[in-house]
């Protein structure tokens, strides 16, 4: 499992280098690459911080993948999940992070 | 030093290494009395380091409306079959209210009935939406004026004479950059080790892990090598966990009442007990004697539950709702599989770690530990951390206080014995910077070491099963990897804080195995399920320690402490370290 970074969306702020807990994004020519794609960790702590969404998530084979991907999107209180497969379907959870979990 | 890494010596009061949960709270305590300067230390940056970087799902660690800290403490006990400090746990119990109340004021959502109460979930727990708790955490340390943070400096050694401790030294993870800190205390806060063994997905996914791989054990190994006294390594922390994905199985079990169904359809969980081992234990045993696989019955929940599960893990583990999106088959239509995951060494969910005294002080002079580094006080989870990086910043605070009254020197070593100590450690960074390349690769090194530990030492390979022969062949093949690791090259920052990584994880290999070997029981099964005694033995109601001297790790047993009794250290003039209190 690891995260795929989409060079055409990447403005190279580097907010997203900064905050990985493990290092493991660095800047190369202007664009947020992944230094080791077998390293994440899959804290999703990236896709948060980045603002112009270009950063997605996704699973290995090993871990059942099958090429979907795991997006976010932040505005205001809410956070909206996208799961994007392969054809294109997609299919949105919103989370309020003003409330709690129910379990 | 012809690889030119450049040098910065930085003064200050308190030393801050990591700032995870623990650390940002202490540093935050210390930062509102605002006596002293801190300093934090972090390898990655604390807005989202740690365990904390996805968020967690609940409070886990609360004294309920009708409970008692008391009972707090009873229930890790029996958790841990007592071997736990009950000193230790009564004062962390004692706390954990308290902070949950700071952190809601600090803006941690926490969800409340219509009385304004709290809404828990079982006896401790209670419900959060706990996605930003680390963000919260940092703001508070680093708001404070006194409080300094250092993003991605990687702390390797301590500089520790005549067991008192003056500083640490690192290096920038990205630049080519040293630091030697000099401080008049040091907290260790650097939480646990991952990585000691191999991962269930030991493939591409290989760091989907529990615990954070980035966890490496740093705290732990700079103690040993230290000489500070360690306690209880050898009850190893392994999860049950969604599988593949690794995800908390807890916001089902008790979210959602789902049971533990092995694949005979039978419910097996109150077959083996309850205590988390023994949740592990039945698992393995279910697989072992092919009634696999495992899994949660989930099958009954209604689609609002389902969707409020999605929700929940992607405030948590969002690997685990895309795995049910993308699979095309939610909790509600399908039961999930869980298994053990490797074991990890995590003083927050067992009793490993720095063997301390109610004041969080270790067996080194001005050296504390906090949060998952520090041993004796299992099922500390986040909250029991915080109070512990409360705890540790208080007697900080206190220790500072009294070494100003006794002697204006605090700085006892002189500058140029700790110049040239630090020196040593740095050097050491260049020889790695200037090693050949080899065929042997940092990835094969760290991939060896972790199957010499699952084969011999218990790992998932060997249903974490081990016995003292084969304990011994892993320390043999551990002791042959040391020099393959000390002549790997670190072509960069990035390959050296990698090559430190491995160095560290092997440091606490060594003493996990010493501390395998020394409990001749088998109390906790699964978490030390020792062959060659597979029984509970009364003989072992005590504590394994173990300290290092010369290279060589010495262990020792100590008798239990209880909750009556505080244990305090006290150092005399050559800085011997004395146990007293009320013990
Ligand atoms: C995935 C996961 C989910 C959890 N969920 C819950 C939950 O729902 N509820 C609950 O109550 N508890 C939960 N816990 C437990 C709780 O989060 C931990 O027990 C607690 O956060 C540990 O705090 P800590 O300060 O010891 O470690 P951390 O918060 O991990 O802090 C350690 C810090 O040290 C840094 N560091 C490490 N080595 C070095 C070095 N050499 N130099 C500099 N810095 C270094 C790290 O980057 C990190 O920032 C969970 C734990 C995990 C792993
Ligand atoms: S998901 Fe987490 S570990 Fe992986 S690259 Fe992003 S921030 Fe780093
Ligand atoms: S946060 Fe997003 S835009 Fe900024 S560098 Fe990273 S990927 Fe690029």
């Amino acid at each position: 499992m690891s995260i795929f970074i989409n060079g055409q969306k990447c403005a190279g702020c580097r907010k997203c280098v900064e905050v990985c807990p493990g290092n493991l994004i660095k800047i190369q020519n202007g664009k947020a690459v992944i230094k080791r794609e077998k390293d994440c960790w899959g804290c999703t702590s990236c896709l948060k911080e980045c603002k112009t969404g270009a950063i997605s998530f996704f699973l290995g084979a090993d871990m059942g993948g099958k090429g979907s991907v795991l997006s976010v999107d932040e505005a205001g209180d809410e956070r909206k999940w996208t799961v994007t497969a392969p054809d294109g379907t997609e299919k949105t959870i919103v989370v309020n992070t003003k409330e709690s979990n129910k379990y | 030093m012809s690889t030119g890494l450049n040098v910065e010596t930085i003064k200050t009061d308190v030393l801050i290494i990591g700032g995870g949960t623990a650390g940002c709270y202490a540093a935050y305590v210390l930062g509102h009395s605002g006596k002293y300067d801190v300093l934090i230390a972090e390898k990655a940056n604390i807005k989202r380091s740690g365990c904390l970087a996805a968020g967690v799902n609940a409070i886990n660690a609360y004294i309920t409306e009708g409970r008692v800290p008391m009972d707090y403490v009873d229930y890790a006990k029996n958790d841990a079959k007592g071997i736990v400090r009950e000193d230790l746990l009564l004062s962390m119990s004692e706390g954990l209210n308290e902070v949950t109340k700071v952190l809601e004021d600090n803006g941690l959502v926490i969800l409340k009935d219509e009385n304004g109460k709290y809404v828990t979930r079982g006896n401790r727990n209670i419900k959060i939406n706990g996605e930003n708790i680390k963000p919260i955490l940092a703001k508070m340390a680093s708001g404070q004026s006194n409080v300094k943070v250092l993003n991605h400096i990687n702390i390797t050694d301590y500089i520790v004479q005549n067991n008192e401790i003056y500083g640490a030294v690192g290096f920038d993870v990205n630049e080519k950059k040293a630091y030697i800190i000099k401080a008049k205390t040091v907290l260790a806060a650097t939480g646990g080790a991952a990585g000691l063994y191999r991962p269930n997905n030991p493939g591409f996914s290989r760091h989907k892990m529990w615990y954070p791989p980035f966890n490496t054990g740093a705290g732990y190994a700079m103690g040993i090598r230290a000489g500070a006294e360690m306690t209880t390594f050898e009850m190893r922390f392994i999860a049950l966990r969604c599988k593949d994905t690794i995800a908390p199985t807890g916001t089902i079990a008790q979210g959602v009442k789902a049971k533990q169904m092995n694949g005979l359809g039978e419910i097996y969980e109150t077959k083996y007990g309850v205590a988390t081992c023994e949740r592990v234990y039945g698992t393995t045993k279910e697989n072992q004697e092919g009634r696999g696989p495992c899994y949660l019955k989930t099958d009954e929940i209604t689609k609002e539950q389902e969707e409020e599960l999605y929700k929940a893990y992607l405030n948590m583990a969002p690997s685990q709702t895309l795995k049910w999106l993308e699979g095309g088959q939610g909790p509600a239509t399908q039961n999930v599989e869980i298994e053990g995951t490797e074991p990890y060494i995590v003083g927050g969910h067992t009793a490993s770690g720095y063997w301390i005294d109610n004041n969080r002080a270790t067996t080194v002079k001005g050296l504390y530990a906090a949060g998952d580094v520090a041993g004796g006080a299992p099922q500390k989870y986040v909250t029991g951390a915080i109070v512990e990086g409360k705890i540790a910043g208080q007697s900080i605070e206190h220790f500072l206080d009294e070494e100003n009254k006794n002697d204006s020197d605090k700085y006892k070593i002189s500058d140029k014995d700790f110049e040239s100590e630090a020196l040593k450690y740095i050097k050491k960074y260049n020889i790695f910077l200037e090693n050949k390349e080899s065929l042997i690769t940092i990835e094969q090194a760290e991939e060896t070491m972790q199957k010499i530990m699952d084969t011999y030492a218990g790992g998932i390979g060997s249903n974490y099963q081990y016995n003292e022969t084969g304990l011994n062949l892993a320390k043999e093949k551990l002791e042959g990897l040391i020099d393959v690791v000390e002549s790997l090259h670190a072509g960069d920052m990035d390959d050296l804080l990698q090559i430190y990584e491995i160095k560290e994880r092997m440091t606490v290999c060594f003493s996990v195995i010493e501390h395998l070997k020394a409990r001749k029981e088998t109390r906790w099964h699964s978490f030390a399920e020792n062959m060659n005694y597979p029984d509970e033995s009364d003989d072992f109601n005590k504590y394994i320690n173990s300290y290092s001297k010369d290279g060589k790790i010495n262990v020792i047993t100590r008798e239990l402490v209880d909750a009556k009794h505080k244990l305090l250290f006290s150092f005399d003039d050559n800085n011997n370290v004395h146990f007293g209190g009320d013990v």
